[in-house]
């Protein structure tokens, strides 16, 4: 760690050259307000590549990781801000570059935005970067006051000795911070939390003057001098190849300036560079416009063989045979599936799904002297390698701007669409190109969650105990290779499932096995991936279970929870899960909800279901009611969350907001959504047939409370999501004993009598 | 063609295409970035201006449609960001992602100026053919209760709801 003294200017340029990112000095983000409080000569403090601090008190902190809605930006240099002990107000957030020079992984944790990791993963890292910061300054106060560091205290971007009643303001002291060397990072003091300003205060969007007046933030919004605009017509059927297309026709259409045919990249993923034509020209709506015109012959591939239909056929045959693999036993499931008092057996299924992150995919790249610059509304920095595996340009010569992006949901972790615009403009060297997908390339080309078939039994004993568990749940498989090379079969990705899954190791008899169907169709991660398809299938099945015992579902859940452990059990820690953190939050829920008494109350036609899931080390549990009327109309009135993220909601503004969209997305996944594959291609095209929620139909309140406890926080993008669907269906039962066993809700006829 | 309009209190004269939708004349003709491109087929909303003061989706409104219309977007909602929505929207930190709020700050504010102090039923009626994805309705709603100066329903929810 070194401190520098370089003027704002210089520091940018140093960055970029550390960095391999910034290329085309022509190019460089303008920084709002740079240099209005740059005074020249002023002596500036930059203990680290995350903070600069300039003498009119002005803190300008790097946010490392992409910014897709989560309010990452505003939450990472909350952390860096409380440590260096200065004022919010004073702070300006800068999106950083992909960087991983600077922004080293192996020390502060990867500039990536998924799976819920900005939180744990940087908990200690930012706020030791802040302390680092602030420990060179009291150094720097006590040398000139003649005063041990201990004696010292700081409050506020003010340094204090109280013995002598001597005060500086941070910035006075930059002349001599800046003959210091910062400290080893993992030597700096923390603050003791109750001590903490910034972190567990509600600080806004550091974005939202710029949201609210309509300022170009994101992705899409990116213009060069000289930019064209482009398409990319993919073949529906997935990986399919281009044979021929009458691009001399599309040449002749207004604003066209290229049209060409792209190869595959050389052994791409589904998510990599598949082939297609793209059109290049003056205008977006005039190449879109001349798209329509286009006609390709395609080589559809082998995939045009496969069909949602076919899908189900499949599963329903494999279900038929014992599962190809075993994932997890414990006990003898079939001698106590026989044995038991009562048993139930279940299918239940749920569909591929689609992100529909709100703002398009699209990517601007310009290819200039052998380099390739990017700016990109992406959740991570895989897209440089990527584009250097497709491509054939080194990474070191591919820079990535992290553009704002508008929703992710777990769509940008792939990086299709960001090599697709650096494969046209590497075709157009020298011209900045953007590329801007349609709303139907991005229902038909996404990489969608994975659909599921799970067969079901579970067995009681006369107490009503759940004594035995039995799952086999066919899934989606694809060739993939091994670390020793080999070409095996596995789950598709996202599409997999743990051998922890709960109720794992609380039933004493438990079998739970795989079997793969063959799939074509690109698959990845959708907010909370396998969690939010697997909340509602045990869920709902400990649900049936529940009723067939007799027991209250909170009971029952309450129970089982507190059932002696079985098999292997993961060693307990932070990552794990903790059945004692779930029944404090499934406490919490049924006493916030009044669950004992108000679920009993109900009219027919209206009902509560509770549901917990432990997942991205978040334990949520949520109660929801709807209402469903004697036509068979669904409302939802009212959701009740429970959460356990650890000892500090860091920012709870944005903490509520996050539940309160996880539950929303939750619900209109399981209500309304569904993407059904028929030869090879998606039948949906836009959100008349891929419905997302609206307001008239989201809860009219969601009422959340937390659960603090003495574990390191943890992340709040996806874990209050996979509780809505079962809570959901389970809501259903209570109010018109109808279970439902396959998602979307919306294929059901809820009609009740 | 060559189209005049009003935008934003200002005449503007563009030549474009007749039928290129005047999102696309705004974004990419006129570089006002504040009005976003979501389905382009007037479904989500987030393309909403006003067209003589009626919330339009501007990704159906060809510019042939545009010639002698008072167009109003995001960026002429106010000066300075301060018309009583704006304010709103940032005091109960309404966006998560912010992609959609430009289109549902035109929507509401098209709902205040006919009916200064809507009902829950009249905001939900209003606002459903914008689509927020990162589902922020519950703020929206509560934001645009603030703004019309009507009590809003208890939401748990915004800096100023509850905590625990």
């Amino acid at each position: 760690m070194t401190q520098t003294t370089t003027t704002r200017r210089d520091f940018l340029r140093v960055s970029g050259i550390v960095g391999g990112g910034i290329l085309f000095a022509s190019y460089i983000d303008t920084l709002d307000a740079a240099s209005t409080f740059v005074a020249p000569g002023a002596v500036d403090f930059a203990p680290n590549a995350f903070i600069r601090m300039t003498p009119d008190g002005i803190v300008r902190i790097i946010a490392k990781n992409p910014e897709i809605g989560q309010g990452v930006k505003t939450m990472l240099p909350m952390l860096i801000a409380d440590e260096l002990d200065v004022e919010w107000k004073n702070v300006r957030v800068e999106q950083a570059m992909f960087d991983p020079v600077t922004y080293d992984p192996r020390v502060y944790a990867a500039q990536s935005t998924g799976g819920s990791t900005a939180t744990p993963n940087n908990w200690l890292p930012m706020r030791r970067v802040g302390a680092a910061g602030r420990a060179v300054l009291v150094t720097a106060a006590a040398q000139i006051w003649g005063v041990p560091e201990s004696e010292i205290t700081t409050s506020a971007g003010v340094v204090m000795h109280a013995g002598s009643g001597k005060r500086a303001a941070y910035a006075e002291l930059f002349d001599r911070a800046a003959t210091l060397t910062a400290p080893a990072l993992d030597s700096v003091k923390l603050k003791d939390p109750k001590d903490f300003r910034i972190i567990g205060r509600s600080q806004g969007n550091v974005d939202i003057d710029g949201i609210v007046t309509g300022k170009p933030l994101f992705g899409i919004d990116k213009t060069l001098p000289g930019m064209l605009y482009a398409v990319y017509h993919k073949c529906p059927v997935f990986a399919g190849k281009v044979v021929s297309a009458n691009l001399e026709v599309i040449m002749k259409e207004p604003g066209v300036k290229h049209a060409f045919v792209i190869e595959p990249g050389p052994d791409t993923p589904l998510d990599g560079l598949l082939g297609g034509v793209a059109i290049v020209g003056d205008s977006w709506w005039l190449v879109n416009q001349a798209r329509k015109k286009l006609k390709v012959n395609w080589d559809e591939g082998p995939t045009a063989s496969q069909s949602s239909a076919g899908y189900a056929a499949k599963a329903a045959e494999l279900s038929k045979q014992a599962p190809a693999r075993s994932l997890r036993a414990d006990g003898d499931a079939d001698a106590a599936l026989k044995t038991a008092a009562k048993t139930v057996r279940a299918e239940y299924s749920y569909p591929f799904l689609a992100h529909v992150a709100l703002e398009p995919m699209n990517t601007t790249a310009v290819f200039k002297d052998g380099k390739m610059e990017i700016w990109s509304p992406t959740q991570n920095g895989g897209g440089r390698r990527l584009t250097s595996q497709m491509l054939g340009i080194p990474e070191t010569d591919i820079s990535i701007h992290l553009e704002r992006g508008g929703g992710g949901f777990g769509r940008r972790i792939s990086n299709d669409y960001l090599v697709e615009a650096a494969a046209i403009a590497k075709m157009v060297p020298g011209t900045p190109v953007k590329l801007v997908w349609t709303r139907e390339d991005d229902i038909q080309h996404d990489v969608y969650r994975a659909g599921g078939y799970h067969y079901l039994e579970g067995g009681l004993d006369a107490t009503g105990k759940l004594v035995a568990f039995k799952n086999h749940f066919v899934g989606f498989g694809t060739k993939t290779r091994n670390q020793q090379g080999q070409e095996v079969e596995g789950f598709v990705r996202g599409g997999g499932i743990g051998a922890q899954e709960f109720p794992a190791r609380f039933v004493p008899n438990f079998s739970f096995g795989a079997s793969l169907i063959p799939c074509g169709v690109p698959t990845g991660f959708l907010r909370a991936p396998g969690s939010n398809a697997h909340g509602f299938v045990f869920q709902g099945f400990l649900d049936e279970l529940a009723h067939a015992a007799g027991k209250d579902p909170v009971q029952f859940r309450i129970d089982l929870l507190s059932a002696a452990q079985v098999g292997q059990i993961p060693q307990p820690g932070q990552n794990t899960f903790d059945p004692e953190r779930m029944r404090g939050v499934l406490e919490l829920v049924a006493e916030k909800s009044n669950w004992a008494t108000a679920s009993k109350s109900l009219p027919k036609g209206t009902g509560m279901g509770v549901a917990f899931y432990f997942s991205h080390r978040g334990y949520f549990a949520e109660v929801i009611q709807v209402t469903v009327s004697r036509q068979g109309a669904l409302k939802v009135d009212k959701v009740w969350v429970a959460g356990d993220v650890g000892s500090e909601i860091i920012n709870p503004t944005n903490a509520l907001n996050q539940v309160e969209g996880s539950v929303i997305d939750g619900i209109g996944e399981a209500w309304n959504q569904e993407i059904t594959i028929d030869k090879g291609r998606v039948t949906q095209t836009n959100l008349n047939t891929y419905p997302l929620m609206r307001m008239r139909d989201a809860p009219k309140m969601i009422e959340t409370h937390w659960r603090k406890t003495n574990f390191a926080p943890t992340g709040i993008g996806e874990p209050a999501l996979p509780p809505a669907p079962p809570a959901l269906v389970n809501a259903i039962f209570a109010a018109t004993g109808m279970r439902i066993r396959s998602l979307p809700i919306s294929k059901h006829d809820l009609k009740w009598s | 063609m060559n189209v005049t309009f009003k935008l934003n209190g200002q005449s503007k004269t563009v030549d474009v295409p007749a039928d290129m939708p005047l999102l696309w004349a705004l974004r990419d003709v006129l570089d006002m970035k504040g009005t976003k491109f979501g389905c382009g087929s007037g479904q989500c909303g987030a393309c909403t201006v006003q067209i003589n003061g009626i919330p339009t989706r501007s990704c159906q409104r060809a510019m042939s449609r545009v010639q002698g219309v008072d167009v109003t977007t995001i960026e002429g909602l106010s000066p300075d960001g301060s018309h009583p929505l704006q304010k709103a929207w940032q005091e109960l930190d309404v966006p998560q992602c912010g992609y959609c709020q430009a289109g549902q700050l035109m929507s509401a504010a098209a709902l205040l100026k006919r009916n200064p102090k809507p009902t829950d039923e009249d905001i939900d009626t209003a606002m459903s053919g914008n689509i927020c994805r990162c589902a922020t309705y519950l703020r929206i709603r509560q934001a645009i209760h603030v703004a019309a100066g009507t009590t809003a329903m208890p939401v748990g929810s915004g800096k100023s709801g509850r905590e625990e």
